[in-house]
């Protein structure tokens, strides 16, 4: 009898040893899978970019606190730092007013619509690069560390990022409600012009990396050292229609505050009103690893070759966190300039975007498109953009008019008539 | 014959609006000399222990003379209210948050009292116009500003009410003028 049982037990804890190495071996298939661990790398970058988004908020709420000599919320948790749940807590248990002559069903799809949109923009950023796990064999192809590595990247962020807009115009246009209609009007012209100058920057890096993919771009400034280096103004002007894509400060006409109370979101309250911000935060994420990747060499450290070159697990993420740490340092300035320069007026505005910006960054395409053409060195285009820019201040001045317009004041001859 | 202006034409200053620097078009140079005042206020930290007022556990000294505070009704030296109904108050209140019911006094130096006297704190603006409006200086705005209640209707301070916040407050604000009697 004991013989057969103890035979048994030996039997049961051989079997669950097997069975662990069964699943153990699963797993290592299921992560050495590129789809697989997509959707694996998808439901992080997902987790991690909404916890990334309540605390930018709590960022942003410090930020400004400091520059205005203010401590900022410092009461839930030390310093403050479990205030996005007590804020999250608060967007879910406010009532939630449809008020009676809004057009329900967009009142309802808008916020889902715009907040959908500002998240899938990340499935193209290549976080890390790529990386082999230990146990793959040296001839498998290497992970990526990139949700979705599609050929039209930079295409597909820039259109989901101006589907964003449709979520602010059926915002504001099913609220019924005069102060969200201007607030999304002015937000539908405000992201029609700026589309201009970064589709135009957006060429240029093209032209001159040869590729649409971000993680192409990333592996070219590799190469070549970081891409702002060649384009400072275009980095520089796509940071200005980022800010403004984003209906950041100075561009924030769709929601200023002082002529439209909310703009676009006056109507909504509780969740969806959380939704509108998640989306905006998210989309300054989204916009800023863009630029990034762009011109700032993604998860390149310059001085760090051993960063790019090394395909282990370990080193995919010290780039992770690299890029993380450029993202955060881009969000400050974002919030440092929404607390330093008042907003444009909606003048200004247009006319920065299509006398300034548009004919800037048109010059550097073509100059770009030559330099390609002829054969001549990169650096040419550096000298072309610095050269654009002066020359943009030098005409400002001998025109008698800046960029934005500002009037000048009747001179005494023409006052005393 | 018009009479001649007291004033010159050369008395007209015109200010020109300045122009604008070649700097100040390209705006990038007086953007980051923005940020650099931005910045300088993030990291100054001693500047901010001093000017914020952690209000629950520190309060803001105020200047308890002029401070707009919640209302009081005063008392004369027999410790009978100092009002005399004159509806003064009500007249001049910008909120209409004053309800006064007056009738005839006990009292031989004058001829009215208030038997109800009620102000609506929640719609009261602290403007201090009752104040100004009070011929016997009756009612009086006092530093006091913990204004807590669980209800509306608590935040309708009656008589008694206002007659008890100035036996809390007269020490600290004492009643401005003296009791102005015969009426
Ligand atoms: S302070 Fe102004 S609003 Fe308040 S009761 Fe007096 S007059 Fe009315
Ligand atoms: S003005 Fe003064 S005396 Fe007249 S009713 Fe008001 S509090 Fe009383």
């Amino acid at each position: 009898m004991g013989g057969i049982q103890v035979g048994n037990l030996c039997h049961n804890v051989g079997s669950a040893a097997r069975t662990m190495m069964d699943t153990m071996d699963a797993i290592r298939n299921i992560l050495a899978d590129q789809f697989w661990f997509s959707i694996v790398l998808g439901l992080v970058v997902f987790g991690g970019i909404q916890g990334a988004v309540a605390y930018a908020i709590l960022l942003e709420r410090k930020i400004s606190a400091w520059t205005q000599d203010r401590y900022g919320p410092n009461r839930v948790g030390p310093y403050g730092i479990l205030q996005p749940i007590a804020d999250g807590l608060k967007f879910f248990l406010k009532e939630d007013i449809i008020p009676a002559n809004v057009d329900k069903a967009l009142f309802i799809f808008a916020p889902w619509m715009i907040f959908v949109v500002a998240l899938v923009g990340f499935a193209v950023i290549p976080w890390g690069g790529s990386f082999k796990w230990g146990w793959m064999e040296a001839t498998a192809k290497p992970m990526v560390v990139q949700v979705a590595s599609v050929d039209i990247g930079l295409l597909y962020i820039v259109a989901v990022s101006s589907l964003s807009v449709y979520g602010v115009v059926l915002g504001g246009w099913a609220s019924n409600n005069k102060y969200s209609f201007y607030g999304a009007i002015r937000a539908a012209a405000q992201m029609l012009s700026y589309e201009v100058p970064m589709g135009m920057c957006l060429m240029a890096a093209i032209l001159m990396t040869g590729s649409l993919r971000l993680e192409e771009m990333v592996d070219w400034q590799a190469r070549h050292g970081w891409a702002v280096m060649y384009h400072p103004i275009a980095a520089l002007v796509l940071f200005i229609t980022a800010l403004a894509e984003a209906n950041r400060m100075p561009f924030d006409l769709a929601e200023s505050e002082q002529e439209l109370i909310g703009g676009y979101h006056t109507e909504y309250s509780a969740l969806k009103l959380a939704l509108f911000f998640l989306a905006e935060y998210s989309h300054m994420i989204t916009s800023s690893a863009m630029m990034i990747c762009i011109f700032f060499g993604g998860y390149l450290v310059p001085g760090w070759e051993w960063l790019n070159t090394t395909p282990t697990f370990g080193a995919a993420l010290v780039r992770v966190a690299v890029f993380a740490f450029k993202i955060f340092l881009f969000i400050c300035l974002y919030m440092l300039i929404r607390w330093t320069i008042p907003r444009f007026r909606f003048d200004q505005l247009m006319r920065l975007a299509w006398k300034g910006l548009v004919p800037m960054t048109m010059t550097l395409v073509a100059a770009q498109g030559l330099v390609l053409y002829m054969g001549w060195s990169q650096w040419t285009t550096t000298a072309v953009n610095i050269g654009v820019f002066l020359f943009g201040g030098f005409v400002s001045v001998a025109g008698g008019k800046a960029v934005t317009g500002r009037q000048l004041s009747l001179r005494r001859a023409e006052a005393m008539g | 014959m018009t009479a001649k202006p007291d004033w010159k034409q050369t008395d007209i200053i015109h200010v020109d609006q300045p122009e604008l620097s070649m700097t100040e078009r390209m705006y990038l140079p007086q953007i980051f000399g923005g940020m650099k005042t931005t910045l300088r206020h993030m990291f100054k930290k001693k500047l901010r222990d001093e000017t914020v007022v952690q209000y629950p556990e520190q309060k803001r000294q105020l200047r308890k003379e002029i401070y707009r505070g919640v209302h009081r009704l005063n008392r004369d030296d027999q410790g009978r209210v100092a009002c005399v109904a004159c509806f003064m108050c009500e007249t001049a209140c910008p909120a209409h948050c004053i309800h006064i019911e007056g009738a005839e006094s006990p009292w031989p130096d004058r001829e009215k009292y208030p038997i109800k006297f009620d102000i609506d704190e929640l719609r009261c603006i602290y403007c201090g116009m009752c104040e100004e409006a009070c011929p016997v200086d009756a009612i009086e705005l006092t530093p006091e500003y913990h204004l807590v209640g669980g209800s509306r209707e608590e935040m309708i301070f009656d008589k008694e009410k206002l007659l008890n916040i100035f036996d809390r407050t007269k020490d600290e604000k004492p009643r401005k003028n003296p009791n102005i009697t015969g009426y």
